[in-house]
């Protein structure tokens, strides 16, 4: 198995309160990753300590070399209520951030960035709202469009704050779709994720985590009653099963 | 009526005025965007202390008072700053938060700026110069010299100019600041730079509009103008034309009428603005969204 990601002993804490605790997780290349745990678990810190945004305790990360240093290789896409949403900025404006990481320092985004900017909005189906200012946007294309800001940084690894919470099951499908089909062309997927009854049918590999990791592997023999419940303690059989 | 305004002091008062306002309308959008009001607002009280002791140590030096813009910027700027970074100190070493720590210092330096400037003025025998010092706390535009202009048009236009050439990054900053960082931006030092810029478009006001009352010419038009676009480049461009209007205006009425400081006409003409953008701006004004429900 290669590696995309690897943290060696990550500890991050908030003030006195630890967030992570040693952490030793391994992320599979060109596979999609889910990250599940109760509330508070520290999945959207191992993001941002993956990210770099948040400072480590101690522990390290480790990228794979080909996704390099250089600030656009890891495309992030926040949770939704991370931002203000009533910021006076269009959908097309927002997706064109993505292309800011590689412009030169007195460069501005031009024609070809606002290219990859409509092929990215092509990608999600989001075209024609490429003049709306965001806050005119259902929660569903709040999301389409945070993925095709991630989408035009053109990186090769993705982590992903739970990019379904509160969208609709046709967006959640489409949004489904294409991240499978950025994996298939050669992509990382990290995603956190919330709804355990999906967990076996999205995810290639499963990270299940509370601030310790809990357990790590391929989905079949990781995602078991056993290890839910080690991670959410009562009641992980039937937050597993579809129809209890 | 002509006569007025070829006035060599009519003019230099209504071009500098202007320009501060052009200048904090636009560099206030970002305050505004990035809930800093209350920042700005501890710059510019804070900057009291700074003006008075720029200026006592300049006489005592020389012996002679200087009110000119090139002595008690500085000191502005030098006070402005301490106080956020004694803001910072404060809460990151204790469990205060950072609107009980930014009140608190905006009381200390306000304060005994204001016990200083009492003490300077009675202070015998008399500091020469010191009179019009205490204009500092509603602003006088009326005392702008040439000298003074030449400070705030270069302040100014730096400003500006930083903040056209770090535009994208600084707005993904004030939009997104973890997203910025993700994609390697050096969010750190941007924030810095947004900061300072907002320290200049407060100082260069200061005379006009006064330490108490800067504060409405750094937020107000940036209110307004986010009430008729939902856009931040014209969002920026508006609020600078507003900021310029209502400040050059303004000094205009202060001049015109005996002894009234500029402060206060600058902030009526700024709320009847601001009162004007929130009940009749199309799609968020309070008319219009009370007449899309009636629909």
């Amino acid at each position: 198995m290669e590696v995309a990601i690897e943290t060696r002993q990550l500890t991050v804490a908030y003030g006195a309160q630890p967030a992570l605790w040693n952490v030793d997780v391994r992320i599979p290349l060109l596979k999609m990753t889910g990250i599940v745990g109760p509330n508070g678990a520290g999945k959207s810190t191992l993001l941002k300590a993956i990210l770099g945004t948040v400072p480590r305790l101690s522990g390290e990360v480790v990228l794979h070399r080909d996704a390099g240093r250089n600030g656009t290789a890891v495309g992030y896409v926040p949770q939704r209520n991370a931002v203000d949403w009533d910021f006076p900025i269009t959908v097309f404006d927002l997706v064109t951030m993505g292309t800011y990481g590689r412009l030169r320092w007195f460069q501005r985004p031009g024609k070809r960035e606002r290219e990859e900017a409509r092929e990215a909005l092509a990608q999600v189906r989001m075209e024609e709202f490429a003049d709306r200012q965001i806050g005119e946007l259902s929660g569903g294309q709040q999301q389409r469009v945070f993925l095709a800001r991630a989408l035009v940084q053109q990186a090769s690894i993705y982590l992903m704050d739970e990019p379904f919470a509160s969208v609709d099951a046709k967006t959640e499908n489409m949004l489904i779709d294409v991240l499978h089909r950025l994996r298939d062309e050669g992509n990382t997927i990290v995603l956190v994720h919330h709804d355990l009854t999906t967990v076996a049918d999205y995810f290639d590999h499963v990270v299940l985590l509370n601030r310790k990791l809990v357990a790590s592997g391929a989905t079949a023999t990781t995602f078991t009653p056993e290890n839910v419940e080690h991670a959410y303690g009562v009641a992980g059989q039937h937050l597993v099963q579809r129809h209890p | 009526m002509s006569e007025f305004w070829s006035d060599y002091t009519v003019r230099v008062v209504f071009a500098g005025s202007a320009m501060v306002g052009a200048v904090s309308g636009a560099l206030g959008c970002f305050a505004y965007l990035r809930r800093q009001s209350l920042v700005g607002d501890v710059v510019a009280h804070s900057s009291l202390l700074g003006i008075v002791l720029a200026f006592w140590s300049v006489y005592l030096v020389t012996g002679a008072g200087d009110k000119s813009l090139y002595v008690l910027i500085p000191g502005a700027v030098a006070a402005g700053l301490a106080s956020l970074l004694l803001t910072r100190l404060v809460t990151r070493n204790s469990r205060i938060k950072e609107d009980a720590g930014l009140g608190v210092m905006l009381a200390v330096f306000f304060g005994t700026g204001m016990m200083l400037l009492r003490w300077l003025q009675r202070a015998q025998p008399p500091v020469p110069g010191r009179s019009g010092l205490d204009d500092y706390l509603f602003g006088m535009a009326a005392a702008t010299t040439s000298k003074d202009l030449w400070m705030i048009g270069s302040l100014g236009a730096a400003a500006i100019l930083t903040m056209l050439v770090n535009w994208s990054r600084l707005k993904v900053l004030a939009f997104d600041p973890e997203y910025a960082a993700g994609i390697g931006l050096p969010v750190r030092w941007l924030e810095v730079l947004l900061l300072s810029l907002m320290v200049v478009g407060i100082v260069i006001g200061l005379q006009i509009a006064g330490v108490v009352l800067m504060i409405s010419l750094l937020v107000a038009p940036a209110a307004s103008a986010r009430q008729w676009t939902s856009r931040l480049g014209r969002m920026v461009t508006l609020a600078s034309v507003l900021g310029a209007a209502c400040a050059s205006g303004g000094a205009l009425i202060s001049a015109t009428s005996r002894n009234l400081p500029t402060g206060p006409a600058i902030v009526v003409l700024v709320t009847l603005t601001f009162v004007v953008s929130i009940l009749f701006a199309p799609n968020r004004g309070l008319l219009f969204r009370r007449r899309h429900l009636a629909d």
